[in-house]
């Protein structure tokens, strides 16, 4: 459902993907692992479309679209879920305001009634619980006041309401105390764990896979990927570190 | 012809910044007063929203002791758009200004007041928040005269202004005088534009650029209405204000 072929991608002029490919089946999940510096943000926010983060070459193709072509919103709307290393603060703006309109902007671009009041606050509830997120948070300014962990939480909650097709997630589980680690990694086979849905895993540790299990694990490094396999590859990392393993 | 020869020009403090040229015609004298007697509220929402040429409302407020008076307003509309206010405080009172200014093409949309702490222990509050995109400029200039005698004076403003586009500006001009010696007056002014990764961030999430400028900006000028205890009223000021944003005009 996600092809990405032989992607090169610049940030101010400094070339950072080196012609990067990769494809996600329908019902699989792949987890990026890679030094810091590899270019793993940067690939998720590529797929993001952030302004700034210059295409020079190659191809995305998602669910059958050119998701290149697309603006971030449209992307959104055609079912790509982006989750933030660092999730955004946004003072003034609750999240339940913020998620409810975001919601009914996908829905309007997809042809869908949008949801009221009532029935968007029933849905948060119920994601809210999903992630043991006290809904009273999604009361308050979109991750203002947040602590890292409540902050990847929330940004999890975020997708069980959008209920998104595919989702890259950067770095999740960074911050996250060992509960936390076990809610979230629940939370995600809850929300994304389906036959027509694709997940990748952008993480730095083995333990988040022990929940989330991946079909595949990639090395990234110097914008490309340099090694790919199974399960196992993320316990080899753990154990020889990517110097060894990638080499 | 003779309104021509009674205009101000830009050397008057007050009409320093804003589009002298656009008043020929306008009443310059036409002042309405506010009264509030000791130990009373009054409340009053203004909007500026349907003219194309010069709109100008002027106020001279006077608040006895222990008494409160809250303004609240919006000027979405005019070449130039302007209210002034003059007030004057008695022992206790408070005063309380809630200001929001939109607009592009070439419009002037401006507060200028003056609060004159005239009695001790008396307070006053202003948040002004300017909007503006084309060419258009929002200005506040907030002077504040504390009395000799005015002790325990607390005086606030606060001005931000939000450039949505090259081109826009805003001038925030607080001018303090102050002649008694226990007083809080508290400034602050800043200029900035929307935050660039809110709108990514936002945009990930399915929001188009129109509908995430509009969430952030209604965040921004929301400060201006915190303190206006009526939900009703609020949303109908905030309704004046967003719909100008939406036509960009
Ligand atoms: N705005 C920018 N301007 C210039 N270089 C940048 C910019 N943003 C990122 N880079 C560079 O791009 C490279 C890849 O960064 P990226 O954030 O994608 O790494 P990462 O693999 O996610 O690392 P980490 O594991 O630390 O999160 C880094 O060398 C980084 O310094
Ligand atoms: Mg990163």
């Amino acid at each position: 459902m996600l092809k990405i072929d032989n992607l090169q991608a610049e940030i101010g002029g400094t070339r950072i993907l080196n012609g990067l490919s990769l494809e996600v089946n329908a019902g699989e999940v792949h987890a990026i692992m890679g030094p810091n510096g590899a270019g793993k943000s940067t690939l998720a926010y590529v797929l993001g479309g952030r302004p700034g983060y210059e295409v020079t070459g190659g191809s995305v193709e998602f669910i059958g679209r050119d998701l290149l072509d697309m603006e971030p919103h449209e992307r959104a709307a055609a079912g790509m879920f982006l989750g933030f290393q660092y999730p955004v603060e946004i003072p003034g703006v609750s999240n339940v305001q913020f998620l409810r309109e975001a919601l009914n902007a996908q829905r309007q671009v997809r042809g869908e009634e949008p949801l009221s009041g009532g029935d968007f606050l029933r849905l948060a509830k119920e994601k809210a619980g999903l992630l043991k997120l006290d809904m009273d948070m999604l009361k308050r300014h979109v991750n203002v006041g947040f602590s890292g962990g409540e902050k990847k939480r929330a940004e999890m909650v975020q997708m069980g309401i959008l209920d998104p097709q595919f989702a890259v997630l950067d770095e999740t589980d960074s911050g996250l105390d060992i509960d936390a680690l076990r809610i979230v990694g629940e939370g995600i086979n809850a929300i994304m764990r389906a036959p027509e849905k694709g997940v990748l895993l952008i993480t730095h540790y083995q333990r988040l896979l022990d929940y989330v299990k991946p079909d595949y694990v990639h090395i990234l490094s110097k914008g490309r990927i340099v090694k790919t396999g199974g399960p196992d590859l993320a316990l080899r990392l753990e154990e020889e570190g990517y110097e060894a393993v990638a080499a | 012809m003779n309104a021509l020869t009674a205009l101000p020009t830009r050397k008057d403090e007050a009409w320093r910044y804003s589009a002298v040229e656009a008043l020929v015609g306008a009443d310059l004298d036409a002042w309405r007063a506010i009264d509030v007697p000791a130990g009373e509220s009054y409340r009053e929402c203004l909007t500026i929203e349907d003219s194309e040429s010069t709109e100008l409302r002027r106020l001279r407020v006077s608040i006895g002791e222990s008494a409160r008076c809250e303004l609240f307003a919006v000027i979405a509309a005019g070449r130039l758009g302007r209210i002034e206010v003059e007030v004057r405080l008695a022992k206790g009172a408070h005063f309380e200004l809630g200001g929001v200014t939109l607009g592009g093409r070439d419009t002037v949309r401006e507060f200028v007041t003056r609060v004159v702490h005239a009695e001790p222990e008396a307070t006053s509050n202003q948040v002004i928040r300017s909007v503006h995109w084309g060419k258009g400029t929002g200005n506040f200039l907030g002077q504040i005269d504390v009395v000799r005698d005015a002790q325990k004076t607390d005086a606030a403003q606060s001005f931000k202004g939000l450039l949505l586009e090259k081109g826009a500006s805003v001038n925030a001009v607080p001018q303090l005088e102050i002649f008694a010696d226990d007083v809080k007056c508290a400034h602050g002014a800043s200029v900035g534009q929307l935050d660039e990764t809110a709108r990514f961030y936002m945009a990930a999430r399915g929001l188009s650029p129109e509908l995430a400028r509009r969430l952030l900006v209604q965040a921004f000028i929301g400060d201006a209405f915190v303190a206006l205890d009526d939900e009703a009223e609020r949303e109908r000021l905030m309704g004046v204000a967003l719909a100008k944003l939406d036509l960009h005009l």
